[in-house]
């Protein structure tokens, strides 16, 4: 430990989320040994993710740790997930948010997230700072409709799609620590496979996630 | 303190040899201890305005690049105070501008994020200004995408001090600071900028950058993808920081 790991102070990160249920001994990540079970039966932790005002990018990247997605599965079952289809998160270990804050449906996920799930993850730079979408954020909210579904060259008889389904577009794009309390941040867009292995089993094994140089990257 | 006979002071404990007239960041540097630094260029003079230097003398906090070394002082530097107050500031800067690191050309070899990696800052854990600050790309040569701007007052510096001219200025006060070119038009185009100037080749973020050039060398093979930016020499002779 350097001295810069104390950086994570109260001021700057929020105070250390509920423990996980712990992992076995040593350095091989393991579920937690079910009561029932001595131990043949491994209880493995619920994993939940989404994307909101993000492109998929960060879940691609997930993917990207290849093999090791064999050794998680073992470890991990996935509740809500693009990878499931599940539509509503129950009560998870681990939730994982891509993307920022565009319309009110993103909200409504995020906060369903949080209310669900121990600890919360942003992945990737539009989760943690908005990202591409929120370089809309210089430009109205009208600016930006009429543009696309009026004034743009090519358009005729546009009209601003007012579906009652249609979630609402927020004024502003917003990272998802400005409306709930985030406990862990993997910046990057993406992340790498490599970024977010690490802090995935960081996690599972009980450590404070750390990434170092190479794996701490905002582009 | 009186000028003692051991040109020497102490940084976390490390024995530092100065010469009079050095600051506390020069010896350091001269040393090869890195202190976080911004605004300071070891070519110009100092600005003491982003105060990442910040060290504590004698157990009080100043900016390590405006102030003197002296015999005997000691100097705390890398420790999690410091560095949390450090992560502050830097938290506050990416907030305040625009800083999409994504589609930067500057993104790994920007001095702004590479001490936020050095410091492990994960999220700007304050919420964002997303201000409005219109790029002005009207000169041939160069750009000047006013988003990353961290009134370093660098190029203000380069331009006035080792160019002769006066392109840059810092205008306004507090929040609302802001870098202005000196022409009526308020233009890069209309001034007598040109890129040969050391005030072209100063920014440490990318603010002032060279047309069709931002991607010659790929993302990945920059400067601080090699190293970590507390491993890099200062680019004191390079004259491209």
């Amino acid at each position: 430990m350097s001295e810069l790991d104390t950086l994570n102070s109260p001021a700057n990160t929020p105070s250390p989320p509920t423990p996980l249920p712990q992992a076995g001994e040593g350095s091989q990540v393991s579920g937690e040994v079910n009561q029932s079970g001595e131990g043949h039966h491994v209880k493995k932790l619920k994993v939940a993710t989404t994307s909101l005002a993000g492109c998929f990018g960060c879940h691609m990247s997930f993917l990207d740790i290849d093999e090791r997605l064999l050794e998680l599965v073992k470890l991990v079952e996935f509740d809500r997930s693009p990878l499931t289809d599940i539509k509503h998160c129950g009560p998870c270990d681990i939730g994982i948010i891509e993307g920022g804050l565009c319309n009110a449906e993103n909200v409504h996920v995020l906060r369903e997230f949080r209310a669900n799930c121990k600890i919360l993850i942003a992945l990737g730079a539009c989760a943690v700072n908005g990202g591409l979408p929120a370089q809309r954020n210089h430009l109205s909210l009208t600016t930006i409709l009429e543009e696309v579904y009026h004034a743009q060259h090519g358009l005729v008889d546009g009209f601003i799609p007012n579906d009652p389904e249609l979630p609402l577009p927020l004024d502003k794009v917003h990272p998802i620590h400005e409306v709930v309390k985030v406990d862990y941040f993997i910046p990057g867009c993406p992340p790498s496979g490599d970024a977010i292995w690490k802090v995935l089993t960081d996690l599972l094994a009980g450590r404070e996630p750390e990434l170092g140089h190479g794996l701490i990257h905002y582009d | 303190m009186n000028q003692d006979k051991l040109d020497t002071f102490t940084l976390d404990g490390q024995t530092i040899p100065f010469s009079a007239g050095q600051t506390i960041i020069q010896a350091a540097i001269a040393a090869g201890v890195y202190i976080p630094h911004l605004c300071f260029h070891p070519e110009f003079k100092p600005h003491g305005s982003c105060k990442l230097c910040t060290v504590k003398v004698n157990g009080r906090q100043t900016a390590s690049c405006t102030a003197l070394a002296l015999a005997n002082l000691v100097v705390e530097n890398n420790t999690a105070e410091l560095n949390n107050e450090r992560l502050t500031l830097l938290q506050m800067l990416f907030v305040e501008g625009n800083h999409f690191c994504p589609s930067c050309e500057k993104s790994g070899d920007c001095q702004l994020q590479a001490t936020a990696y050095e410091l492990k800052m994960m999220s700007p854990h304050f919420d964002h200004f997303f201000p409005d600050r219109p790029v002005d790309a009207t000169h041939p040569e160069y750009l000047l995408d006013f988003n990353r701007c961290i009134l370093c007052s660098l190029c203000v510096r380069a331009s006035r001090d080792a160019d002769g001219k006066a392109v840059f200025a810092l205008s306004g006060r507090g929040i609302k600071s802001h870098l202005i070119v000196n022409a009526e038009s308020g233009n890069l185009v209309d001034t007598d900028f040109s890129s040969t100037d050391k005030a072209a080749h100063i920014c440490p973020v990318g603010v002032i950058l060279k047309k069709r050039v931002g991607f010659a060398v790929p993302i990945g093979q920059r400067r601080f993808d090699a190293q970590p930016i507390s491993a890099t020499p200062h680019p004191i002779a390079k004259g491209d920081a």
